[in-house]
């Protein structure tokens, strides 16, 4: 964990922001901060996880946030069924996307690029329509999710919810950086270059894939499941909504999707002007922003932001 | 000879109503060089593949040092010792020189190596291929040459005991093949099997101990160089009637 | 019994208009391997087209969807254009040039919902409403007259394709590129040609999506899976394939919505897309 500088440098950071936030819980009172926040790191989850399977490993795929989804609605289940606390209803999510993921990953990974990507396509709304069906949780009508009046250490249970999702947030960057730099993090990106070159250098593709799927699904199921007590009413068009669908690859690839920290960086600029767009204007618009950028970076500076800067700083080197 | 390192028995591998591979027999001894040549579309490659996993043959079987590894993924023979250079060089573009070589290091020799010294094993390769020099470069902006050296720097990355290398000279100069050769032949002096495919005929005589000749799928000849020129089949298969 | 049937004869006349959306999707991704997952919203945008026109002016939405098809066919070019610069001619086709689609399908739905909203519209033409009755069976018109119009169109996509020099060309820059520069035919003109082509056809099918039910910006998504799927299950190539894996769709989505429910129809195409891509990526007709 504490390897080197740079190791030290990002737990400190992490720290930091980790008591900031909490700092801030105490002080400021106004619901709609916490809202927008709450918005910009759910993104900011689900860029980070898409990108483990879609950027380190190369496998594009646009079903990945059918697992939000799912994340979502496995806490409305269990809670509904057991009245599970939100730190069990987390970890409930977490274990039965990563398993969704080793499956629908056992089932597609063996599918070339292209059809890979549309058969996640396909799973996903497979998934919603299911789920549409499915009284117990509200079907298409949806479900009202009750939350506390009180809870301990915060003054409102927004700010709870909020100081829930920046750990989680920090917790799946420290996750990513850490596959990022380590050996699965190499065989990841064999894979991505030359996937039949790493299968002969002695990658075991299948089994990495595997572990990028699972992990990825875990993720975005951890990003899912407090999400119906953020909205209290939860229905399959509002989980399984494109638009999140959509962010969850356009900021990874619009952050660069190399390296750990372009889907953050992706997230918290598109997130931001997302919320700016909103308030200001519209939030259709800010849709459009979204798509527009995607189509803008991917034809002109496909390595992202990050990209962006390697290149500037590497020509100011020489 | 002692027991063979590899034993290719029955191979066949059809494509469709195509029929690659028709029951190729094969053995190759530790520390062998073996050319193998043919016309084009003689199923060299294929076989290649099949001995390296990245195809599965639909009869016959694979044995690497007295394992039937005729099931196995390629990784798991690059694990055992079996190493191949592609035909077409595939590097991994994201990474540098000395990155690209991380990868077999770390997977296909990380019962070989101790992790301290992947590194220095790396630079010891690059050294012996002569890309010490681009090491940090990028791999993806090299000259043809220096890709064709840096896909065998990663098949030796590999510490195999067994290496195929699929036309590592095809386009390239009279002396850069000759720097290839010098490679192999260093290679092979610590105790690798080599299987070369080339059409540079020169080099394939200067550098094998035997040579087996495909035509169509069919082993047609299987010996010293001196007699494969002599012989009469494998004049018509390259020459016609 | 009498669900029964008119579940068949519904399904074959939707199928015959599922062809028509799928059609250009047949040239792009079955023949040209360019993964325009926008193609469904296209179709929308032709819908829209024709909904404008019909309301300002009366004209009848097929006549709308015909001439706006040249209009379509220049936007299919620019498209086209703008795709191989950016991913072509750099070898980054698949991936990136998928998200790029992902991107401009969605910029066509979010524009949509910007200048009409969300609310459904519809055309009006003086056939719709009315049945032919055949007994057993009652024929809406507002499904005949799509499946008229889809089957000749689908068969003059075909006719042309197989037959003549350009469209030919098309069939063969997906198979041998080289070939087809040695014979003096520049490939990525053919390319930009045949999509322009498929762009084309979304504006006919448009046409008739919107005379079969009322329209909304996000219908195009429940399309892209079945298009996908009609495409993929016919063999990527093959546009017979196509046309027989079409009303396959079209009569077990009716099957399905008829006895089960309308709201178990998506998962149909979109399932039966993932059992062809798990068990024959190659469809049921078409090329290994």
């Amino acid at each position: 964990m504490f390897r080197n500088r740079g190791d030290v440098v990002f737990w400190i950071v992490l720290g930091a922001v980790l008591l900031a936030g909490f700092a801030v819980t105490q002080t400021i009172a106004n619901e709609y901060y916490y809202t927008a926040i709450y918005a910009i790191l759910q993104a900011t989850i689900m860029a980070v996880a898409w990108n483990i399977l879609g950027g380190f490993t190369g496998y594009v795929n646009f079903g990945s946030a059918a697992f939000f989804a799912i994340g979502a609605y496995t806490a409305v289940a269990l809670d509904k069924w057991l009245g599970l606390p939100l730190p069990l209803l987390i970890a409930a999510s977490a274990a039965v996307c990563g398993l969704m993921g080793l499956g629908v990953g056992y089932l597609t990974l063996r599918l070339k690029g292209v059809y890979f990507a549309i058969a996640t396509l396909a799973m996903a709304i497979v998934l919603e329509t299911f789920i549409n069906n499915w009284d117990y949780v509200g079907a298409a009508k949806g479900v009202y999710i009750l939350t506390p009046e009180k809870v301990p250490f915060f003054s409102s249970y927004i700010q709870m919810l909020f100081m829930v999702m920046l750990v989680l947030t920090l917790g799946s960057i420290a996750i990513s950086r850490y596959l990022n730099a380590s050996r699965i993090g190499r065989g990841l990106a064999a894979i991505r270059d030359d996937e039949l070159a790493a299968e002969c250098a002695g990658v075991p593709t299948l089994r990495l894939k595997l572990v990028s799927t699972t992990v990825m699904g875990a993720m975005m199921g951890v990003a899912g499941a407090p999400y119906p007590f953020f909205v209290t009413f939860v229905d399959p068009i509002s989980a399984f909504n494109l638009f999140v669908a959509v962010n969850a690859i356009a900021m990874p690839m619009i952050g660069g999707t190399a390296h750990w920290i372009g889907p953050v960086v992706g997230a918290l600029l598109i997130g931001g002007a997302q919320e700016a767009i909103t308030v200001t204007i519209s939030s259709e618009l800010n849709v459009l922003v979204v798509g527009i950028m995607l189509v803008l970076f991917i034809t002109l500076a496909p390595q992202g932001i990050v990209g962006l800067v390697q290149k500037w700083t590497k020509r100011r080197k020489a | 000879m002692s027991a063979p390192i590899l034993k290719v028995s029955g191979v066949s591998k059809r494509f469709g109503g195509f029929t690659a591979l028709d029951g190729i027999e094969l053995e190759l001894g530790a520390s062998e060089r073996l050319g193998l040549i043919g016309p084009n579309g003689s199923g060299k490659t294929t076989l290649i593949n099949c001995i390296s996993g990245a195809l599965t043959n639909d009869s016959g079987s694979i044995v690497f040092e007295g394992e039937d590894i005729t099931r196995l993924p390629p990784h798991k023979r690059a694990a055992r010792g079996v190493a191949r250079s592609f035909q077409i060089p595939k590097p991994f573009r994201s990474m540098t020189v000395l990155e690209n070589l991380r990868v077999p290091l770390e997977f296909a020799a990380r019962q070989r190596t101790e992790r301290r010294r992947i590194d220095a094993d790396a630079m010891e390769v690059l050294e012996l291929i002569g890309l010490k020099g681009r090491a940090n470069d990028s791999s993806a902006g090299l000259t043809q040459v220096d890709m064709r050296k840096l896909e065998l720097a990663r098949a030796l990355a590999a510490k195999p005991k067994l290496l195929v290398s699929d036309e590592a000279m095809a386009g390239l100069s009279s002396a850069e093949v000759d720097e290839i050769l010098e490679i192999l032949l260093a290679l092979n002096a610590r105790g690798v099997a080599v299987i070369m495919i080339e059409h540079i005929m020169r080099a394939v005589m200067g550098f094998a101990q035997r040579l087996v000749v495909l035509d169509a799928g069919r082993k047609i000849a299987d010996g010293t160089p001196e007699d494969i020129i002599r012989s009469p089949d494998v004049e018509r298969a390259y020459l016609g009637e | 019994m009498d669900l029964f049937v008119n579940a068949i004869v519904a399904g074959i006349l939707l199928g015959a208009f599922y062809a028509s959306v799928s059609v250009g999707l047949s040239i792009t991704f079955g023949q040209l391997d360019i993964v325009n997952i926008a193609h469904p919203a296209f179709v929308i945008v032709g819908s829209y087209i024709a909904w404008i026109l019909n309301s300002r002016y009366g004209l009848d939405p097929v006549l709308v969807g015909i001439l706006a098809a040249p209009i379509f066919f220049v936007v299919g070019v620019l498209i086209y254009r703008i795709y191989y610069l950016a991913f072509e001619r750099t070898g980054q086709e698949s991936l990136s040039g998928l998200a790029f689609f992902f991107g401009v399908m969605f910029i066509i739905e979010v524009v949509l919902i910007l200048v009409y909203g969300v609310d459904y519209r519809l055309v009006s033409a003086g056939y719709l409403g009315k049945n032919i009755d055949l007994g057993f069976v009652g024929l809406p018109l507002r499904l005949v007259v799509p499946f008229v119009v889809a089957s000749v169109m689908t068969a003059a996509v075909w006719f042309y394709l197989s037959r003549t020099f350009t469209g030919r060309a098309i069939l063969a820059v997906a198979q041998d590129r080289l070939a087809l520069q040695l014979m003096g035919a520049d490939p990525v003109k053919i390319k930009q040609f045949a999509f322009g082509l498929a762009i084309a056809t979304t504006s006919i099918a448009g046409a008739l999506l919107i005379i079969i039910g009322p329209v909304e910006p996000s219908l195009g998504r429940v399309y892209i899976g079945r298009a996908f799927a009609i495409v993929v299950l016919g063999g990527m190539g093959s546009i017979p394939g196509m046309v027989i894996a079409a009303l396959l769709i079209g009569v077990v989505e009716s099957f399905v919505s008829s006895f089960a429910g309308p709201s178990w129809a998506p998962a149909v195409a979109f399932g039966a897309l993932l059992i062809t891509l798990a068990v024959r990526p190659s469809g049921l007709f078409g090329r290994t």
